[in-house]
């Protein structure tokens, strides 16, 4: 699965070359403690919380942040997946994504809805989240979690929990996961 | 050969790899899920249209084609053959012609002749042709969708996702196909689709239903029946066509039945865990017996309801991915 993951995280043909490391898996973890602390603080109850990280790259953040959450709080807090291949608006103007699992076990009517994914970009794979979310029920409130910031919004979204804000370049990309962060550029391979 | 089916025409399976498709069937293993949704609809193709021209009859495959374009949002322009201007004798092209001067971004179409969709790829080259059944030549969809049937099943068996044991359960897979096998293209892109993943095929029918080329297929011809029923992990059994003039190659139907009827006796040679396929319509009693179509081996209703993820995923793939610019 892990491959699986890794292979549709990145664009097709193009590899991603490291420039620096930003943060190390030590650093992504107090973020993400952090963000778990700030969503209890801002929710209070947990019991009507719906964590769902976006396909791929949120999936793991989210299922993490979901573990601590059970962990502060003692409830159990389960990660659900969203894939938002087939609610993008540029479908026809970039490859289309291979698309993955989605998975929600429930009805997300009247639920504060979490969305976790890794890096937040231009905003528009989470308008894509915010429309297919509309498909599993009307939630009460949809807050936004990311790993990394990097800027460049071409939609009025803005995120409720960041790991870390990182002023990038357009040329520049960002890999974000559990084990740290890179910034680096992408390069036909 | 071809990859990936992304923003191309789908003819034939003849000319794709094992990559092209496990690329569908992962996709398809995504539109499943949207099927179970409770709102089964994803804006993909919102404001594309979908013209279906079924020049010949057809249940399934219309139908799940219609439903996989509306679940995809996009417009779907159906003509009813019976009640147009082709009962006038218009020619197909100028029937393309005139559904096209209506502004169509893709043709879901089935026609008697073998090559009509490739004919009708060259009338309108901006067009995405789908083919959904040509003559005796191919019908890829039911080639992807038999593909998708065995894998989901085996893979249930193994405890594992689709997604993640790929293709992998198909090597070594033994898979006989069996009857008509002259008339049929559902037969040619099964050959395709199991050949392309890697499986063992055997064909075993009378010598008068084996086409002239089988020589050149990847397959090996044997002459006992019951005895590759004992060999086979799927058989895969196709109607006995006579509406293309079966009933001159053999001497009568019961005779057929007798000599390659999936009898309840046959079926007894199965293994248990044997699969049994039937791309539908069915004949009951003549090749295969009703008896045996109810039984638990058989998945003829799951090759049905695959019917529309795996057609959701060929419209998805040609036809969303086809707009200008290299992206990127």
């Amino acid at each position: 699965m892990a491959n699986q993951d890794e292979r549709q995280a990145r664009p097709r043909g193009l590899a991603f070359i490291a420039k620096s490391q930003l943060m190390t898996g030590d650093d992504v973890a107090r973020a993400l403690r952090r963000m778990a602390h700030e969503i209890i603080e801002r929710n209070h109850s947990l019991g009507s919380l719906s964590i769902v990280g976006l396909q791929t790259g949120g999936k793991a953040p989210a299922t993490k942040l979901a573990s601590i959450l059970s962990e502060i709080s003692g409830l159990a807090v389960d990660a659900n997946t969203l894939d938002v291949s087939f609610y993008r608006d540029d479908l026809s103007r970039n490859p289309i994504p291979a698309s993955s699992a989605t998975y929600i076990d429930h009805d997300l009517t009247d639920r504060t809805v979490v969305l976790v994914d890794d890096v937040l970009f231009t905003g528009r794979t989470i308008r894509a989240a915010l429309n297919a979310l509309s498909d599993w029920g009307r939630p009460r409130a949809v807050q936004l979690a990311v790993l990394v910031d990097r800027g460049h919004r071409e939609l009025p979204i803005r995120p409720d929990y960041v790991g870390k804000n990182l002023p990038t370049s357009l040329d520049e990309a960002i890999v974000a996961t559990l084990d740290g962060v890179w910034i680096g550029t992408r390069e036909a391979s | 050969m071809i990859d990936s089916i992304r923003g191309t025409n789908l003819l034939s399976l003849d000319d794709l790899t094992k990559a092209a498709i496990v690329e569908v069937l992962d996709t398809a293993e995504s539109f499943v899920e949207v099927n179970r949704r409770t709102i089964k609809k994803v804006p993909a193709l919102k404001g594309r249209v979908v013209a279906s021209l079924f020049f010949e009859e057809s249940t399934r495959t219309r139908l799940s084609f219609e439903t996989a374009a509306k679940r995809l949002s996009a417009d779907v322009l159906s003509l009813a053959v019976a009640s147009s201007s082709v009962k006038k004798g218009e020619s197909l092209r100028d029937t393309i012609a005139t559904i096209d001067a209506l502004g169509i971004d893709a043709v879901v179409m089935r026609h008697r002749s073998s090559g009509a969709a490739l004919q009708v790829s060259r009338y309108v080259p901006h067009v995405k042709v789908i083919n959904g059944g040509d003559g005796q030549h191919q019908h890829p969809t039911q080639g992807l969708l038999d593909a998708f049937t065995i894998r989901q099943v085996l893979s249930e068996r193994h405890d594992t996702t689709g997604l993640e044991s790929g293709a992998e359960l198909f090597a070594g897979l033994r898979i006989l196909i069996v009857g008509d096998i002259r008339h049929s293209r559902v037969a040619r892109s099964d050959v395709a689709a199991y050949a392309a993943l890697g499986a063992e095929i055997r064909l075993c029918a009378p010598g008068t239903l084996l086409p002239d080329e089988v020589s050149t297929w990847p397959v090996t011809v044997v002459d006992d029946f019951d005895d590759a029923l004992e060999w086979a992990d799927v058989v895969g059994l196709l109607r006995l066509q006579s509406e293309r003039g079966s009933g001159a190659f053999v001497a009568s139907l019961d005779e057929f039945t007798f000599t390659h009827g999936l009898t309840v006796e046959r079926a007894r040679l199965l293994r248990p865990e044997t699969l049994i396929m039937h791309p539908g319509p069915m004949n009951r009693g003549v090749e295969i017996d009703s008896r045996v179509v109810d039984s638990d081996a058989a998945i003829v209703e799951r090759q049905v309801s695959n019917g529309v993820p795996i057609r959701m995923a060929v419209l998805y793939l040609c036809v969303a991915g086809s707009g200008e610019g290299p992206g990127l």
